[in-house]
């Protein structure tokens, strides 16, 4: 077949994505974003960020379809983030795609989220194919995961995650800590930059030997933002002025270090020197330049999607779904739900078995 | 043909001809699960529904417990978008107010009464239908914790419901249409602000 047409529709967290794939070819990244809507909360509000997609879910899907330049009746099929995620996010998308496949009498495809992460980076017109196996690292506001992707619509491993917060979550964390807005990422790197990273050794979650054996591969940021708490406490009690500079640069070389360490280590013990980033907080440029330095002294080649394709977006869900389809996968049922702890090895939710193809 | 969705207390779908007669009507009664029985359902009324052009589509907007409401509403939305057909938003409690007039037609005001989640209970007053054929509204919704849900009403007849007709909610659009009236807005009704607190200082965490 063809390369087929797919809308995606991406719900997980605080962006309303729609995207629009024709294969492996990038047609639309639409992407409303509710953030403002949160900042005054200093992080996601999940009610908040549920009304927010069903407000921007049709619009958006109109301004994607014109600026793809496709009718829905063009379409393939049509694909959504099943979890993980916020579930009443999630279910805002599971069911306008329903409404949507069975008014078009489209196959549906319900994927995991993180793999879409993944497959964000296939849209990449300009560069060679992503070669498996590799390590992927995603790190967001809602996720910070290291994955072993053997095969992208058949085989991808867990291989850690973070016990705690998310690492953006502990940036946003630290934001507030330091009197920064919301979101933290931003705020964090721009008082960063006049700061000394080695101004402050805060701690390495789950790095020390004892930790390593049972969490190699696993991230906790909870006691590095304690960390951070305590050493502003302590400056306040001195009465002297919090550094803001040297605590923010010192805060995120702790993250970006861990970060970085962790997803070589899995790149040397699996002897597999690609590794690919995704997620929100990609976007943080010290963490690109600590991996990039510290991969080509490692011997792996580092690949990072475009960051919007790296933030949640529906196209990464579409092109997942197109791989899936083009590899020969059957449609979801229509019976799935929004799950809002999807394993990772679970890639495509509730694909119809072949003999229910041949009954129905 | 009219299509209606409603997740407003379980998941109901309905199609009617435009002359208001039940072409096809399907629901679940679970007052969870949304998200899993919507698209089996409208699958099941538009082939149950046989040859025919859908319309319009009517979205029930609640009062309802959120997360589900919402279920409905996209699905109502999106399903119109494939159609290229306008979507009708409807009170919920107009549809039920309906379902209660046709069934047994006591004279006099009287409420619907939904579960609101929390201990609160929404409750719209109605007394009759008016000229287009809609429940005429005499006290709008209002959320009222379950306990004082009587003294509340002070009397008017109730009527607890837990089920709502798709079939009903569609004719209460197709009326709506007809006279050329607007029912609801764009906005579910949710009747409560999102759940949050202001983040306050950071607390200590002592040193
Ligand atoms: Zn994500």
């Amino acid at each position: 077949m063809s390369a087929p047409l797919v809308l995606g529709i991406e719900t997980s967290c605080d962006e309303t994505g729609i995207g629009i794939v024709r294969g492996r070819t990038l047609l639309s990244n639409t992407i409303a974003s509710s953030m403002d809507e949160h900042a005054r909360f200093g992080g996601v509000v999940p009610e908040v960020a549920a009304r927010a997609h069903l407000e921007a879910l049709q619009p958006s899907i109109e301004k994607a379809l014109g600026e793809a330049g496709v009718t829905l009746g063009d379409l393939d099929a049509v694909a959504v983030t099943s979890g993980p995620g916020l579930a009443g996010a999630l279910m805002v998308g599971v069911g306008a795609a329903k409404g949507l496949a069975v008014s078009l009498g489209k196959p549906l495809y319900a994927v995991n989220h993180l793999v879409g992460h993944i497959a964000a980076d296939i849209l990449t017109a300009d560069s060679d194919p992503l070669e498996y196996p590799t390590i992927a690292l995603l790190v967001s506001g809602g996720h910070t995961s290291l994955l072993h992707v053997r095969d992208l619509t058949g085989d991808v491993e867990l291989l850690g995650e973070t016990m705690d917060d998310a690492a953006g979550e502990a940036f946003d964390k630290v934001a507030r800590l330091l009197s920064l807005p919301y979101p933290g990422g931003p705020e964090i790197d721009r008082a960063a930059a006049a700061g000394d990273p080695d101004a402050i050794r805060f701690p390495r979650g789950l790095s020390r030997a004892s930790d390593m054996a049972k969490h190699r591969y696993d991230f906790s940021f909870s006691g590095l933002k304690t960390a951070v708490a305590r050493w502003v406490e302590r400056c306040e009690a001195d009465g002297s002025d919090v550094p803001v500079a040297d605590v923010a640069a010192s805060f995120r070389e702790a993250v970006v270090d861990v970060l970085v360490t962790k997803a070589l280590a899995a790149c040397t013990d699996l002897g597999v020197p690609r590794l690919l980033l995704g997620g929100g907080v990609i976007a943080n440029r010290r963490l690109r330049e600590v991996a990039l330095a510290r991969a080509a002294e490692a011997g792996v080649t580092v690949r990072i999607p475009p960051l919007s394709l790296c933030t949640d977006n529906g196209a990464m869900i579409a092109a997942l779904a197109a791989e899936l389809i083009s590899s020969g996968r059957q449609p979801s049922t229509l019976a799935f739900g929004a799950d809002s702890t999807l394993p990772v090895t679970e890639i495509q939710v509730a694909e119809i078995q072949e003999a229910e193809t041949v009954t129905s | 043909m009219i299509l209606a969705v409603d997740t407003s207390l379980g998941t109901a779908v309905a199609l009617i001809d435009a002359d208001g007669s039940p072409r096809a009507d399907a629901a679940a009664h679970d007052p969870l699960g949304h998200a899993e029985v919507i698209g089996a359902l409208l699958q099941q009324v538009v082939h149950d529904a046989g040859a025919g052009d859908i319309t319009h589509v009517v979205a029930g907007m609640g009062p309802g417990p959120f997360t589900g409401l919402r279920i409905g509403i996209a699905a109502a939305r999106t399903f119109a978008l494939g159609r290229a057909v306008p979507v009708i938003p409807v009170p919920s409690h107009v549809a039920a107010a309906l379902t209660a007039i046709e069934t047994d037609a006591a004279p006099g005001p009287f409420a619907i009464v939904t579960d609101a989640r929390r201990r609160e209970v929404a409750i719209t007053v109605f007394d009759g239908i008016d000229d287009d054929g809609i429940p005429r509204i005499v006290a709008e919704t209002v959320l009222v914790p379950r306990a004082d849900a009587d003294d509340h009403l002070a009397g008017i007849d109730r009527r607890d419901v837990d089920a709502l007709s798709a079939v009903d909610l569609a004719r209460v659009g197709a009326r709506a249409l007809e006279a050329g009236r607007s029912l609801a807005g764009a906005e579910p009704l949710y009747l409560r602000h999102p759940d949050v607190t202001l983040p306050g200082i950071p607390k200590r965490v002592g040193s």
